[in-house]
């Protein structure tokens, strides 16, 4: 189902690529030469990704460039300057000294897109703690559980999302010693709720200039957690060494400039929004635009002529959304200054890159990666040619394969002990040879699991995909019961498990089902006890329940009551049938249930 | 519709998406999404919702008129030709 390929062809007046030559840029690259594009900390102190990203900035002619246009919900804009920024995170890292929070442990930020977040990541990475992001669209559950896994000493969030998601969990975290709040605008110290620290008090009385201690590029920066198909999410762990790739693919993937007016609408919850919505454009010294609101087309147009954006990266399901509400929209609003778009988190379907084209004058370019990769691995770049519904060839300095997976799901070891490298055009496991700085170093606590992700010297990703004859990669699906849906992979077994907390629950099976817009959404399937009926309340009932302790964004957006859920001979639900049920496949065939890209 | 038409319209619409939410937790200056902890896809859903209920189409540019309860109301009722007089 190839479309025609839509060649690259520069606009008159737009700015040549950064990476001119894709061929030429793999034959040379090299992660030493990347390394040293950085400045790493004065006297030689080792390598800190918030001294690239912003003190190194502060301390230049670019002191009083805007870093960050922040966007609030009512439409008044705050223009942050490095030189403000490097201020505002010393703040922060002085503020976490004065309350004895170590180096190394861990602050968790449930926040806003605002200054201050910014502010408290950077100021965190400065001081050389971990800095743990969650999405504020979890519920309480996905909340503690991260809290816990990862040891959280202290939480910087907000009076609201305290009253909501924290209070009803925070006796169950001991090891939470502190719970700083952001104030928004009309909210007193007096109303702050109990057990709580004024974030805006403690930084005021904070010392503005921090001198960052030495850091090994290979120290702790960042933990993101995700999940997987079976147990608790994982804590992918990232080093401060990971800047290098942020920048180098920031660069490349992205096609940054120093000029460029840069949008990540990636919310720095997700690994997205750390590497490229914090990280990456700061390192890069250019202009980030950060909006507070949530996803509205006329909003989002209105963003993107009226901050004269140059370069965009957002998520297939935000696109598909604009391209639901038509193209008059869009046309009501002056697109021109942009140059490049890119697009991750779920396959991007052809429709969309030629919509782009169509729409915004630009197409989009989907890349590939994943919160344990922390950095771009597969793109459709600037100077290149994009096959629509590819994810692209893999960036210089990343080298990706296929392998051969056996009926079982298992790579194929070959005769000489090492993974068989499935042929051009032939299904597989997207696989990757470490070595990049952003890599992940494994999973916090859990070594197996850390282990098993690799045969040999591959990474194994996890998701199925097959290569043409000129390297391009193209997305198949999930090797596994993962679910990707708006953007964010959820894991069947955390929402099976919140189900089964309920009374009427017995059993439960969670699978994605295709969805225009979100790419998948989740779905249930419940067994109900004996002394419980199906009913249209009880389902309602369920929705509720499951949606308060796990958020709009984990939570199932249907629930069907089935008697008769599958199961493997051990007694284990089979979601690849029910999933087949819920498409009305017959049920022995598989083979179709993945979306063909 | 009248206004006590649209709200319960809104109401039931919203319980089908998210049951756990409740309308009298918005305040009149907070927007259903934030104070409701809905998310763009349970947006859309709502929006999709209250178009199968009434047969008006609402155009994504109209949206920013449904972000409170009140300007729902008010959307409802005037794109559904007002109340019924009789």
């Amino acid at each position: 189902m190839h479309r025609e390929e839509i060649h690259h062809a520069p606009r008159t007046g737009d700015a040549l690529p950064v990476m001119a030559d894709y061929d030429e840029a793999r034959a040379t690259f090299t992660w030493e030469a990347a390394r040293a594009e950085l400045d790493g900390l004065p006297g030689g102190a080792g390598l800190n990704m918030a001294h690239e990203a912003v003190d190194r900035h502060a301390a230049s002619s670019r002191r009083d460039k805007v870093a960050l246009r922040c966007l609030r919900r009512d439409g008044t804009r705050t223009d942050v300057t490095y030189g403000e920024l490097a201020e505002a995170s010393s703040r922060f890292a002085n503020t976490l000294d004065d309350l004895g929070v170590g180096v190394g442990d861990r602050v968790f930020v449930l926040m806003p897109r605002s200054p201050e977040l910014f502010a408290v990541a950077l100021g965190t990475l400065k001081h050389r703690s971990v800095l743990c992001p969650l999405f504020s669209a979890f519920g309480p559950e996905p909340i503690r559980q991260r809290l816990e896994l990862g040891s959280g000493t202290a939480l910087v969030t907000t009076p609201f999302l305290v009253r909501h998601k924290v209070a009803p969990i925070r006796d169950r975290l001991p090891g939470l010693a502190h719970v700083l709040v952001a104030r928004g605008e009309g909210e007193a110290v007096r109303d702050l709720p109990e057990g709580t620290l004024d974030l805006a008090a403690l930084t005021a009385g904070a010392a503005p200039t921090y001198e960052i201690g030495p850091t090994d590029p290979e120290d702790m920066a960042l933990l993101h957690f995700t999940s997987g198909t079976t147990g608790t999410p994982k804590g992918a762990v990232h080093v401060h060494g990971a800047v290098v790739s942020h920048r180098a693919t920031g660069r490349m993937a992205l096609d940054l400039h120093p000029d460029d007016v840069f949008w990540c609408t990636a919310d720095p919850g997700w690994v997205t929004g750390i590497s490229y919505g914090v990280v990456a454009p700061l390192v890069l010294g250019v202009t980030s635009v950060v909006d507070e609101a949530e996803f509205d087309a006329e909003r989002w147009y209105g963003i993107l002529e009226s901050e004269g954006v140059t370069v965009w990266y957002t998520s297939p399901t935000a696109l598909r959304m604009l391209m639901r509400a038509g193209p008059e929209v869009a046309r009501a609003h002056d697109l021109s200054r942009l140059r490049f778009v890119a697009s991750v988190g779920e396959p991007l379907n052809p429709e969309v890159v030629v919509w782009g084209q169509e729409v915004l004058g630009v197409p989009v370019h989907d890349n590939w990666w994943q919160t344990e990769t922390g950095g771009i691995m597969i793109a459709n770049y600037a100077c290149m040619d994009i096959r629509p519904g590819s994810m692209g060839r893999p960036l210089p300095g990343i080298e990706a394969t296929v392998l051969l997976r056996d009926d079982d799901g298992a790579v194929v070891i070959g005769g000489d002990g090492t993974a068989v490298e499935a042929p051009p055009g032939t299904e597989g496991e997207l696989a990757l040879r470490p070595g990049w700085p952003s890599m992940f170093r494994g999973y916090l606590g859990e070594d197996e699991r850390y282990r098993a992700c690799f045969a040999g010297v591959w990474y194994l990703s996890g998701d199925l995909v097959r290569r043409d004859g000129d390297g391009y990669f193209w997305f198949v699906g999930r090797g596994d019961d993962v679910i990707k849906s708006a953007g964010h992979l959820i894991g069947p077994f955390e929402v099976e498990s919140t189900l089964l907390e309920h009374p009427a629950v017995a059993e439960a099976g969670v699978i994605g089902v295709p969805d225009p817009v979100a790419g998948e959404v989740v779905e249930a399937a419940v067994t109900l006890r004996s002394g419980f009926e199906p009913s249209d309340e009880l389902r309602l009932d369920l929705l509720g329940f499951a949606r308060r302790r796990l958020g709009a964004a984990v939570a199932p957006r249907t629930i069907t009551f089935d008697a008769h859920l599958p199961h493997t001979g051990s007694g284990k639900i089979m979601r690849r049938v029910l999933k087949a049920r819920a498409l009305g496949l017959p049920e022995g065939d598989t083979s179709t249930l993945e979306p063909s890209s | 519709m009248n206004a006590d038409d649209a709200r319960t319209l809104l109401r039931t619409t919203l319980h089908q998406i998210a049951p756990e939410a409740d309308l009298d937790d918005v305040g009149p200056d907070e927007t259903l999404q934030e104070a409701l902890d809905l998310d763009s896809i349970d947006v859309l859903n709502l929006v999709v919702g209250l178009h199968d209920a009434t047969g008006v189409d609402i155009p994504e540019r109209d949206y920013p008129q449904l972000t409170t309860v009140e300007g729902c109301v008010a959307y409802l009722v005037a794109a559904t030709g007002g109340p019924a007089t009789s």
